[in-house]
């Protein structure tokens, strides 16, 4: 029986949000190679792509890109750090920290954007 | 009593095997109400017929866990007030298991993991099944004591099993509750299948299929942590496998 109320505890989102930042990323790294093999085609190619992705929508998406990767690199070290340190304790506040590293990295990235 | 009673609205899923419907019961609501307490009132005072399991009513047996309002617990130390929303409860059987009529699972599928992850104890001085010489001491402060405490309080009554995905995804998971059982006895120094037992543990339908969603952890009601118990069998099986395999 799938019930959501069960899954419904910090570590159950946190696999969640690992699983699903991991298939974005999957899908978005040909995207992600197309656009630097762009540079083949010369640097016209590339710098036209580049002009084209300075527009706000895509800026968004990047800053969503930027939270989904760091949200799975701080989930992927905290389910390291469970199962190969043994660190079993305080799941939820590890769960909140890379919640919290997630959304700096996103911040940060934001700021840069007008500098 | 003067005043009208607080009646509770219950919902519980009656059948069997080819499958059931909610059905739905008023039970008067009481102070310090256990939701094991609502279940057997039913049975006694509305409807004879409800199956459903139970045996000490205090924690220890391990055989009244059922689906309160979509969570798994033992429902003899659930308190109605803790869980009932707006006066409302919402029973079912385990999940994950096949069910025999109305709120009675059939545990078999769950213990006989249990032996496929042998979690028997076979003791290192004795493995023809003797009694051995003499005591063997284990300093209370040891690691490998403190590994297996951690775990050793299990009831077996089937609520990790039942709020797993793992399993809910791959019936043939030997699941949290045998996962853990395994661990403390390769923590056990008196034990000597160690070798055997993680072998047995190893793999795909083993500690291998965990995701550590930590629903286990997070639903056990006795407090232990099947899901780092799991981690741990994992890290006992991944370093030796540099070395050419487990000893």
């Amino acid at each position: 029986m799938s019930d959501w109320r069960r899954r419904s505890h910090p570590a159950w989102i946190a696999f969640l949000v690992h699983r699903l930042s991991g298939l974005a990323l999957a899908l978005f790294l040909p995207v992600h190679f197309w656009a630097l093999g762009q540079a083949i085609q010369g640097e016209a190619a590339l710098e036209g792509f580049l002009r084209w992705s300075d527009n706000p929508v895509l800026k968004v998406a990047e800053t969503v890109l930027v939270i989904l990767l760091a949200a799975h690199l701080a989930g992927g070290l905290r389910v390291l750090a469970l199962e190969f340190l043994g660190w079993r304790a305080q799941q939820k506040t590890m769960v909140a920290a890379s919640a919290g590293v997630a959304f700096a990295a996103g911040l940060l990235f934001l700021l840069n954007l007008g500098a | 009593m003067g005043e009208a009673t607080a009646m509770l609205r219950v919902k519980v899923w009656r059948g069997n095997a080819e499958g059931g419907a909610m059905a739905d019961y008023a039970v008067p609501a009481r102070a310090n109400q256990t939701v094991l307490d609502v279940v057997t009132h039913i049975q006694r005072e509305v409807d004879p017929t409800l199956a459903y399991r139970f045996a000490c009513r205090v924690g220890m047996c391990g055989s009244c866990a059922m689906v309160v309002n979509g969570r798994p617990r033992w429902t003899c130390r659930t308190h109605v007030s803790r869980v009932a929303q707006d006066g409302a409860l919402e029973l079912r059987p385990l999940s994950n298991l096949p069910v025999i009529r109305d709120l009675a699972t059939d545990m078999a599928p769950f213990f006989d993991k249990w032996a496929k992850a042998r979690g028997t104890f076979q003791p290192k001085d004795a493995p023809d099944g003797s009694v051995p010489d003499d005591f063997a001491v284990v300093p209370p402060a040891t690691k490998q004591r403190q590994q297996a405490d951690a775990g050793i309080e299990c009831i077996g009554c089937g609520v990790c099993y039942s709020g797993c995905d793992i399993v809910a995804w791959n019936p043939d998971y030997l699941g949290p509750a045998a996962l853990n059982r395994a661990w403390t006895l390769v923590n056990d120094v008196r034990d000597g299948a160690r070798k055997d037992r993680l072998a047995a543990v190893a793999g795909d339908a083993g500690c291998h299929a965990c995701h550590s969603t930590q629903s286990c952890t997070a639903h056990c009601p006795k407090g232990i942590d099947p899901s780092g118990a799991i981690a741990g069998l994992k890290r006992s099986l991944f370093w030796p496998g540099f070395k050419g395999g487990v000893r």
